[in-house]
């Protein structure tokens, strides 16, 4: 178990790592996603051990965004001040989005079985 | 007698103690409210929790960044979770390799709107500049939005909420547009929640069905990726 968590930390370093030294400005811990998908690619499976670290923290990932989120009474203002642009970006934004990508799948998929 | 309760508080308050119990406090109090609405995303539990501890610091007189000192052991977990989520990813991928190009394609699609319309229409409405970066990686899963803004300038306890609210806003109206529109293939209803709305959308597909549930995790989980790559390049090339 304690060493499957060792390998998901040594994957965020390695992403960490690699972000760094090339300078992008993606997320370490995104690339270290894409690192343990390459390793799992490569060795054709997920390890029993890795599988129940990973269940174990992806079962409680929304706890995990609470102490973030709480972040959100620093800028009560903000919003309070914003409020019609971020409510628009959010409602409007996400139901185009929602329409643009849905349209656009079914329509790949009909094409496709013609 | 009040004057010992007042040297307990001091302490307590001051101790990183605090700040981890309340939030695992308030996330089981907002997460057993939630199950007793039957899980209506309109009560997401994150966003129940993160009104209880707001309530309970502004009402106690702690600043956040007290809190913070207790509640970042939990917080630091969000980095070996968002690598955990290649697991899932590997899995999804392997079941869903036929659709490969559509889901591709369609994906390109949804990853560019869901950005460039949260940019475009809080700046069309005179948001500020690190609101416009905050709203950018909306749709992406909240581990991922939130490095992204930290990346670009923007607030990332704010993605973090705004976050939430847009899993909310397409869980909740998504299926109804869907529906209106007449897009019927669970494949595109799942990718569809996936890409615009991340893990609540996939909880709200996986209600209608394994299929939509499968795609809209495989959505969540690309579209994050895609997100991460493709905003920071937005941003550069609209705001520079």
């Amino acid at each position: 178990m304690l060493s499957y968590i060792t390998v998901l930390l040594g994957c965020q370093l390695a992403g960490e790592t690699i972000v760094r030294l090339l300078g992008i400005p993606i997320p370490g811990p995104v690339v270290g996603m894409v690192v343990l998908f390459l390793l799992l690619a490569i060795r054709g499976g997920v390890p029993e051990g890795l599988d129940k670290v990973g269940r174990a923290l992806l079962l409680n990932l929304s706890l995990l965004f609470v102490p973030a989120g709480v972040g959100v009474m620093v800028y009560l203002q903000r919003i309070a001040k914003e409020w019609l642009p971020i409510s628009a970006a959010l409602v409007i934004g996400t139901l185009i989005t929602i329409a643009v990508t849905g349209l656009a799948m079914s329509a790949l998929v009909k094409g496709r079985r013609q | 007698m009040t004057a010992d309760v007042r040297d307990v508080w001091t302490y307590l308050a001051d101790t990183p103690l605090l700040g981890l119990t309340a939030t695992l406090i308030a996330w089981d109090a907002a997460s057993w409210i939630w199950r007793r609405a039957r899980m209506t995303p309109l009560l997401n539990p994150v966003l129940l929790a993160i009104v209880m501890i707001v309530i309970f610091l502004s009402a106690t007189g702690i600043d956040y960044r007290r809190y913070f000192a207790g509640a970042q052991f939990i917080h630091f977990l969000l980095g070996p979770a968002t690598v955990a989520l290649a697991i899932p990813l590997y899995r999804q991928i392997h079941a869903l390799r036929r659709s490969a190009l559509a889901v591709t394609i369609a994906l390109a699609f949804g990853s560019v709107t869901a950005a460039a319309s949260a940019v475009g229409i809080a700046w069309a409405l005179g948001a500020s500049r690190s609101t416009i970066l905050s709203l950018a990686p909306k749709s992406a899963t909240t581990p991922i939005a939130m490095g992204i803004a930290k990346e670009i300038g923007g607030l990332p306890s704010l993605t973090a909420v705004l976050v939430l609210l847009t899993g909310i806003v397409g869980a909740t109206m998504g299926p109804w547009l869907l529906a209106k529109l007449k897009v019927a293939d669970p494949r595109a209803q799942g990718l569809a929640l996936g890409v615009a709305s991340h893990g609540i959308g996939t909880a709200r597909a996986l209600q209608s069905g394994e299929v939509a549930g499968a795609f809209s995790g495989l959505a969540m989980g690309l579209n994050g990726l895609a997100t991460a790559i493709l905003v920071p390049l937005l941003v550069r090339w609209l705001l520079n």
